[in-house]
């Protein structure tokens, strides 16, 4: 009987703190956790105390280093690589301990990786890659209290109804809002033509959000046509529908391959309205053979550019080239961003919080202070994929979309 | 309406080399080579690789390209098809199947899986001026290609003793072997030159749609397959009119009808054709002897 009212208090306590965790930014953790200082109440924008971050973190990655998606796991796996080297180097009372792991893509092999990263005392997740893995593994990890942030599983699903699991890339649907809102504000076109893939998630999902934006904000949808995987050959069609519809541009929610077609094809019956692409439209100046001057012009979103000039961006490219011998891609930017975010995470947490030493704490409390920290208002971070990172409570981040055009066959900054 | 009328025969027309090449294949040798398509995507990387890393002209690139695959045809039928011989049709399917797939993943070994986008074999000729609506060569060409190869293959397989050999291979293995023709030579060259034909029609689809990828033969290959059944599959000609009857029905249906639905009235309609006539278009009917 005693004992049953020891728990029902201990609840009621830990209940009252979870309370005050949704108002403000204290959390379970920092109740809980021992010899940190901070436990008194806390403000949205609390002062700092000027605590010290210490100790060892046992940071796992979780992605495809062999198999077909090779070459997206390998490239967050060595942007995280450089971001793991550096911040040792930078501080060295805090250390992080990195561990990826491979799961081929898939998402039985992502849960066997992630129950070896438990075994092995996995602290943070800074994973999954992919999307469907991300997806297994998110629902484990959730349930076992592991913070996740993920650099690159870009649905909304991954985030979706998980509290400790957060986005470094923009959801899909979210590049369809930040395009329409960026060709209205400035002013780039007053009728728009969409070709997009309605075979595939990733198009359709932005095209979608695209229009309703576009509707909303008055920009004038004249065409919108499709194709499939199976039909990406002749846009001769789609091309001759915009162009009759008078559009000024063209949209391109897709892949650079068929953007690619859709561009010499344009050229070929003289058709040159202003051409804007989304992310996926990254990586076609590098297809072997192209002739880059079909792209002369063509604007697209991209969080990440190799070719911008800022310190961060430079740096990084350069460590990266030096290191694995290749520009990164996006997926490498993104990877590089996540021990950075998730060190200026617990940095923020101590410097409002006082000391803060990791060495020995369970995943469950560093997820608790990571959750508070992440949904915390006033945290935000600079990376090389998009500058005031904040992140929403659902998990999904919301940056600045840098545009680029190209022009002379490079990505220049708008 | 006329400018989607050329675009539906230029995709057409690419759609009839490939199906020719299947079935000729099917019209001797009795089976479905599904890895046709992915000799057309070798065709087009050795082609491309003359080019880009070589420095070859065009003709050149075409010419080592046809040489290449031919022998690649000789080595898949010898290796893969041949002891198969007298097994049962699904077991050569399912090899042509594999075969397709191991094509794929070599290539994938070879050239990664980076796209890269084919030279334009055509660039001195300018496009032609027919009522406002422009005609690339590329289309010319692979139109006068395809009948060149058509009348080519029609008087092989009907004047030349190989192509005799070939047509009785066809009707009777059996009869023909105790006529004394050499069926598996006989097959072979078939293959050869099916695989041959796939490197002339890997170089077209690659300048025409420009961009290459391991995967590149694989739906095109698929579509050619539907052309030659509506054509008749077997029948030279029908294989032709099949290719350019379905890019046009293609074509026509993205414009007029849905882009959306492209695929779907593409296939209703061969199921009709198929209702109707279940040979297809040119095809003849065999009488089965019990």
């Amino acid at each position: 009987m005693k004992k049953k009212l020891v728990t029902l208090l201990t609840t009621a306590v830990l209940g009252v703190s979870m309370l005050a965790g949704c108002t403000d930014a204290t959390s379970a953790g920092s109740t809980t956790g021992g010899n940190e200082g901070g436990e008194t109440s806390q403000t949205a924008d609390q002062p700092s105390v000027g605590g010290k971050l210490s100790g060892t973190l046992n940071l796992g990655m979780i992605g495809p280093l062999t198999g077909g998606a090779a070459i997206y796991g390998n490239a967050v796996k060595n942007g995280e690589q450089i971001a793991v080297d550096e911040i040792n180097a930078i501080s060295p009372d805090f250390q992080i301990q990195y561990n990826p792991q491979d799961d081929e893509h898939d998402p039985e092999k992502s849960v066997n990786a992630y129950n070896n990263l438990k075994d092995w005392n996995v602290q943070v997740i800074a994973g999954t890659v992919t999307t469907g893995p991300c997806l297994a593994v998110s629902a484990e990890a959730n349930s076992d209290r592991v913070f996740m942030l993920t650099p690159s599983a870009s649905s909304p699903d991954v985030v979706n109804g998980k509290d400790n699991m957060f986005q470094v890339c923009f959801t899909d649907p979210n590049q369809g809002l930040a395009s329409a809102q960026y060709i209205v504000d400035n002013s780039m076109a007053t009728k728009v033509a969409i070709i997009y893939n309605n075979s595939d998630a990733y198009s359709t999902g932005i095209y979608q959000t695209f229009n309703a934006k576009a509707t909303e904000l008055g920009l004038e949808v004249v065409s919108t046509t499709t194709f499939t995987d199976d039909t990406a050959n002749d846009f001769s069609v789609q091309l001759g529908e915009a162009q009759s519809a008078g559009a000024d541009l063209l949209f391109l929610p897709i892949y650079y391959q068929p953007a690619s077609l859709i561009l010499q094809q344009a050229s070929n019956m003289g058709y040159a309205p202003k051409f804007f692409g989304v992310d996926g439209m990254d990586g076609i100046l590098t297809m072997e053979g192209f002739d880059t001057s079909l792209a002369e012009g063509v604007i697209l979103l991209t969080p990440f550019s190799a070719d911008a000039t800022d310190e961060l961006t430079k740096n990084f490219v350069g460590k990266y080239n030096a290191n694995y011998g290749e520009t990164p891609n996006q997926f490498a930017a993104d990877g590089y961003d996540c021990p950075y975010a998730i060190y200026k995470a617990l940095e923020f947490y101590a410097d409002k919080n006082g000391d803060l030493d990791v060495t020995g704490k369970s995943a469950d409390e560093i997820c608790s202070i990571l959750i508070s920290v992440f949904t915390n208002p006033n945290f935000s971070y600079d990376g090389v994929t998009g500058t005031g990172m904040v992140w929403t409570k659902e998990g999904e981040v919301n940056k600045a979309p840098k545009a680029v055009v190209i022009k002379d066959g490079v990505y220049v900054g708008l | 309406m006329l400018a989607n009328l050329i675009n539906g025969i230029s995709l057409g027309s690419v759609y009839a080399i490939i199906a020719l090449g299947y079935t000729m294949v099917y019209g001797i040798a009795k089976m479905l080579n599904f890895a046709h398509g992915d000799v057309i995507m070798v065709g087009g990387y050795i082609a491309f690789c003359s080019i880009s890393y070589l420095g070859w002209p065009p003709i050149l690139a075409v010419l080592a390209s046809v040489v290449v695959c031919t022998i690649l045809g000789i080595v898949i039928e010898g290796l893969a098809y041949k002891p198969l011989r007298n097994a049962t049709s699904l077991a050569v399917l399912i090899t042509a199947i594999g075969v397709s797939y191991f094509l794929q993943n070599a290539a994938l070994l070879i050239w990664t899986s980076n796209t890269k986008v084919f030279p334009n074999m055509f660039a001195g000729m300018a496009p032609i001026q027919l009522g406002g609506t422009q005609i690339a060569p590329v289309t010319l060409i692979t139109v006068f290609a395809n009948i060149v190869i058509m009348v080519a293959l029609t008087l092989f397989t009907s004047r030349t003793k190989m192509g005799k050999a070939m047509r009785a291979v066809s009707e009777d293995k059996g009869a023909a072997t105790l006529m004394g023709i050499n069926v598996n030579r006989t097959i072979s060259m078939t293959f050869a030159i099916g695989s041959g034909l796939a490197a002339i029609a890997g170089v077209l689809l690659c300048t025409a749609y420009p961009t290459l990828m391991p995967t590149t033969g694989a739906m095109p290959g698929i579509k050619a397959f539907t052309a030659a059944v509506f054509g008749g599959i077997g029948s030279i000609p029908g294989a032709m009119l099949g290719g350019v009857l379905l890019g046009v029905i293609e074509i026509f249906g993205k414009a007029y009808i849905s882009t959306q639905l492209s695929d779907a009235i593409v296939f209703a309609v061969l199921i009709i054709v198929l209702l109707v006539k279940p040979t297809g278009l040119l095809g003849h009917k065999v009488r089965e002897k019990v």
